[in-house]
Formats: structure tokens, C-alpha cells, sequence
């Protein structure tokens, strides 16, 4: 039987599958077939690769013992810690655990380009470009990776940044690029401390470029990454031979490129603007003072409004989600619906810490997705809805960003929950969003503060409509 | 039988590097806005396919280093395909419509 064939073959199956799982996983009913078809591409492609075992280069055969039993113990760990750390992670911690297994396969193509250059494996300019090109980009995707998500775990909370460091960082990357090329110059044969001085740069890059950049702005890095590791396994893949790392790769390098650039047209920003602009450090001054005062509201009275009422929207934000409150939150929905109060749910592009991840937070509370809808669906209901209920959302409500010139998110698109007869916002206390900015909704005269843990004033609303009795 | 592996190399690898561009393009362009996260996620697993390339270069090691490094790649390419594997599938299981059946 011939090895190269089948494993060819087993290749152009998995792509196959893959590109077939993606298209299904594109449309909310036959999402989760997709990646179930997805999953037995890559099951197919690991188990073909262990036929190349049958046909190593000559200098690895008298280790090819040791080398089958490192493959299955890196494999069997890999695989044992990410299944267990992916069964049980939060859903609201999602984002950083994506961020954490993109920088690993970031990594993995790295490794794959050291391998080959610290080998001298690779020959001809096109094939050690891309050794070089891909190793660059999957170290910088690893570290960047990391520090992205320390951040959303909160392992890291300040952001460094300091007036000189895009020179300091320009600065890296030309010393990269100029190390890049000298290694492609004299093709490939040079000593090896220059490919550890490279990677160990690039590296460094990795983490100066994110560090910079704050919480608010994380997705779309960590995307931006996403599509860096799909091109570095492209690139590779070129380097192998292998189709397979060639297709997926490309294909993940362009739809995450797709997705980098949808992300930051939704909070109105240029991928550059978030790489390069230090978001959140502008100072208070610039705003000026808004006019008016926070009025309280109790958690009981809003929620008897709400059942009085014939239209009610929510906006969640993220703080929904941290408040653990989206149960008692469908619960009061629920109740609402049963009293034939038309219930919508809006969800601001960027509401959680990814776009969808508001959409994913709601469906594990069993939110059907059909009362759910996007931003440019809904805005212009609000003008005709009784009540508007935010709850743990704020950048993404502010007015200002419609109106204040001045203000830092001037130009972000934004929920128009002002527009609505009475808004009511649950939020925890008076401070400020996760990009620090003031927010005027609070202080507008259709508003009302309900002051509080959001699942504690679910709870109270839910009591409060409860004890008018059941009569409709 | 007589096969050996195609070389794919100069024209044939931008073809196919070309065509798959334009596939995740238009895969993604038409997405709704509420699959962006899973399908993050599922993007984040599909590229998990580099611990196919890594397990080569590690079958392949003839030193120390070379075998040091392959083992990490394996590791961290496992992890890769896994873990994407699994938040992707737990998202995509909780996606379910309302009573009434919608209509698309």
C-alpha cells in the first residue's frame, strides 16, 4: 500500500471537511453539525500523519523510536489539558481561553518554522521566506496571544505605555525584518544564534505590541491574532508541502482578517486606530461637565412599570454576565411574556468582551435566538418601546458618542436606548464604563437608576410582579 | 501503485493559497452577527490543523534541539485543535430557537 497516497488523500478529505464544517457553522441551525464535521477532518488528519512514520528522512530513522513515543505523550498531554480546561471553563471567560489555544497553535507554527531553519531543512527563497515570514508571525500571535489573555483574566491589569514606545516598538519590528532578511540572504546557513536571537525578538514583540492596548479593545486583537496563527500555519504549510496546513490556514488567515475588520467597523475604529492609539488614556478634561443628576429608582417599581407596559427592550452588557443574573433575567422575561408584553432582546456589536459572545452568554441562560437582535435591526424600534432595561451595558448605550464631539467613543454606533419613554439602567454603583468615559445617559430626564447587583434586582422584579397576582 | 506526493510550489501554491482566501472570505461575510464568537472559535480549531505539520517535523527531529522544540510544537498544536474543538462545540450547543420554529 502505498503511505503517500493515503496520506494525500486523508488530506484532501480533511479540507474538504473542514471547509464544509465552516459553511455550516455559519447559520445558527446547522452550526453545531459543523463543527462536529470539522472535528472528524482533524481526527482523520492526525491519524494519517502517523503513516509518516513509515517514511522519515534518512538522519531521523535511528531516533524514530523516540521520537513516535514524544509525539504520543506531547499529544496525549495537549489534548488531556485542553479538553478538561475547555469542558470546564466559564462562558464568560470564553474570549481569554480562545485567545490562550490561538497563541498555542501560533506557537506550534513557530516551532515548526525553528525546526526547520535550525535543521537547514529548507531551500530555495520562496520556501525559507515563508519559514521566516510564518515563524515570525506565529511567535508574535503566541506571545501577543498571552499577553491578551493575562489581560482579560486579569492577571495583568495596567497597560504599559509610555510616550516612545510606537518608536521603540518600530524600532523592533525593523531590526526583525532586517534579521528576517539577512537569514533568507545567504539562505538559511547561518549560525544558529541568530535564529534564537530571532525568535527570541519576536517574541518580545509579541508582548510590546499588546501591551499597549487596553481591555475594551482586546477582540479585536485577539482575532487580529487569530488570523496571524491561520497565516503562519499557511505559510508553513507551504514549507511542508502540506496542503492541508495550506487551505485551513489560508482560509482562517482570511475570515479572521474578515472578522478583524467587522469588529472594529462595529465600534467604529481602524484596526490601525486600535494597534496604535493608546484608547482609554485620553483624560476626563476633554468631556466636560454633563448637566442633571442621577435619579434612583427601586428594583420592585421598575419591574411593575415593565409589566405594565406593552413594549420592553433589554440592552445587556457585559456586566449581565459577571452579575451571573441571565437565568433570572429570562426568568423575568418569561413573566413578562406570560403578561403579553412584547419582549426584545439588543445586542450592541461589541456587548460582552467578543462580538456574539452577549448572543452566546444568553443562549446558555436558553434565551431563544429569535428574540434576540442585532443593533441596526432594533435601533430604531426604541422610539416606539415603553421601556428600556440596561443592564450592566454603558459604553455602549452613551448618547454622547451620537452627539459629544469631544468625547473619546465620538462616532461609535450605539444602542439609541435614549430614545425610548423611560429607561431604566441596573447598575451596580455610580462609576464608569470599561473604557472610562462618563456616560449622559445616566443623567438624561427619561432615566432611572435601578442601584444594585443586577441578580439581586432581577430577583426583586420578579417578586414585585409576582405579587400583583396572576390576572392579565 | 505508483504515486509520489505533488510538489506544490510556485504557481499551483498561489492558486491554491488564492482560492482558499476568497473562501474564508465569503464563508464569513455572510455571517450573522451573533455567530461571530463560535465562529472565532471554529476558525481558532481549524488552524489547530498545525499539529499535523508539527507532528512531521517532530517524526522528522535527527537532534536534541530539533526534538525539544518538536515536542513543544505537538503539545501546543494539540492543545490548539482540542481546545478550539471543545469551546467551539459547548458555544454552538447552546443556540437554540424559540418554541415556535423560526422562519429563515
Amino acid at each position: 500500500m502505498n503511505a503517500a497516497l493515503l496520506i494525500d488523500s486523508s488530506y484532501f478529505l480533511a479540507a474538504f471537511l473542514f471547509i464544509y464544517g465552516l459553511k455550516r457553522m455559519s447559520s445558527p441551525l446547522t452550526a453545531r453539525s459543523g463543527i462536529v464535521v470539522a472535528g472528524w477532518g482533524m481526527v482523520l488528519a492526525v491519524l494519517a500523519s502517523f503513516l509518516y512514520t513509515l517514511d522519515v528522512n534518512e538522519a531521523a530513522k535511528p531516533h524514530l523510536n523516540t521520537n513516535i513515543a514524544l509525539a504520543l505523550i506531547a499529544l496525549a498531554f495537549g489534548l488531556g489539558w485542553a479538553w478538561r480546561s475547555g469542558k470546564k471553563v466559564a462562558m464568560t471567560e470564553m474570549p481569554q481561553m480562545v485567545a490562550l489555544y490561538n497563541g498555542m497553535g501560533g506557537g506550534a507554527a513557530a516551532a515548526i518554522a525553528a525546526i526547520e531553519l535550525i535543521g537547514y531543512k529548507t531551500h530555495g527563497t520562496v520556501s525559507l521566506s515563508l519559514a521566516v515570514l510564518g515563524g515570525l508571525i506565529g511567535a508574535i500571535a503566541l506571545s501577543g496571544s498571552l499577553i491578551a489573555w493575562a489581560k482579560l483574566d486579569g492577571r495583568i491589569n495596567g497597560t504599559l505605555r509610555f510616550s516612545a514606545l510606537q518608536l521603540v516598538n518600530g524600532s523592533l519590528l525593523l531590526v526583525l525584518l532586517s534579521i528576517g532578511a539577512y537569514i533568507i540572504w545567504h539562505g538559511g546557513s547561518v549560525a544558529w544564534p541568530v535564529f534564537a536571537v530571532f525568535f527570541a525578538l519576536a517574541l518580545i514583540y509579541g508582548v510590546m505590541m499588546t501591551m499597549p492596548i487596553g481591555g475594551a479593545d482586546m477582540p479585536v486583537v485577539i482575532s487580529l491574532y487569530n488570523a496571524f496563527t491561520g497565516l503562519a500555519v499557511g505559510f508553513e504549510g507551504y514549507v511542508l508541502n502540506n496542503p492541508a496546513l495550506m487551505i485551513a490556514g489560508m482560509v482562517v488567515g482570511s475570515a479572521g482578517s474578515l472578522l478583524t475588520l467587522l469588529m472594529a467597523k462595529a465600534m467604529n475604529r481602524s484596526v490601525a486606530n486600535v494597534l496604535f492609539s493608546n484608547f482609554g488614556a485620553t483624560s476626563d478634561e476633554a468631556e466636560g461637565e454633563i448637566a442633571g443628576s442621577q435619579k434612583p429608582i427601586d428594583a420592585g417599581d421598575a419591574g411593575i412599570n415593565m409589566r405594565y407596559a406593552s413594549k420592553v427592550i433589554i440592552a445587556p452588557g457585559y456586566g449581565l454576565a459577571v452579575a451571573q443574573a441571565q437565568h433570572k433575567l429570562f426568568e423575568l422575561v418569561k413573566l413578562l411574556q406570560e403578561a403579553d408584553v412584547e419582549v426584545k432582546f439588543a445586542i450592541h456589536p461589541v456587548a460582552g468582551r467578543m462580538p456574539g459572545h452577549m448572543n452566546v452568554l444568553l443562549a446558555e441562560a436558553g434565551v431563544p435566538y429569535d428574540i434576540i437582535y442585532d443593533m441596526e435591526d432594533i435601533n430604531d424600534e426604541f422610539k416606539d418601546a415603553d421601556v428600556v432595561i440596561v443592564i450592566g451595558a454603558n459604553d455602549t448605550v452613551n448618547p454622547a458618542a451620537r452627539t459629544n464631539k469631544s468625547s473619546p467613543i465620538y462616532g461609535m454606533p450605539v444602542l439609541n436606548v435614549d430614545m425610548a419613554k423611560q429607561v431604566y439602567v441596573v447598575k451596580r454603583g455610580q462609576g464608569k464604563g470599561y473604557s472610562g468615559v462618563e456616560n449622559a445617559l445616566f443623567y438624561a430626564d427619561n432615566t432611572q437608576m435601578v442601584y444594585g447587583d443586577a441578580q439581586k434586582v432581577m430577583v426583586s422584579m420578579i417578586q414585585a410582579i409576582k405579587s400583583l397576582g396572576g390576572g392579565h | 501503485m505508483d504515486y509520489t506526493t505533488t510538489i506544490l510550489t510556485g504557481f499551483v501554491a498561489l492558486y491554491i493559497f488564492m482560492l482558499a482566501a476568497f473562501t474564508g472570505f465569503e464563508i464569513i461575510g455572510r455571517v450573522p452577527a451573533i455567530l461571530h464568537t463560535p465562529l472565532m472559535s471554529g476558525s481558532n480549531f481549524i488552524h489547530g490543523i498545525v499539529v499535523v505539520g508539527a507532528l512531521w517535523a517532530l517524526l522528522n527531529a535527527s537532534s536534541l534541539p530539533e526534538q525539544i522544540i518538536g515536542f513543544l510544537g505537538v503539545l501546543l498544536g494539540a492543545g490548539n485543535a482540542a481546545g478550539g474543538y471543545v469551546v467551539t462545540e459547548r458555544m454552538l450547543q447552546m443556540f437554540k430557537p424559540s418554541t415556535k420554529t423560526p422562519k429563515e
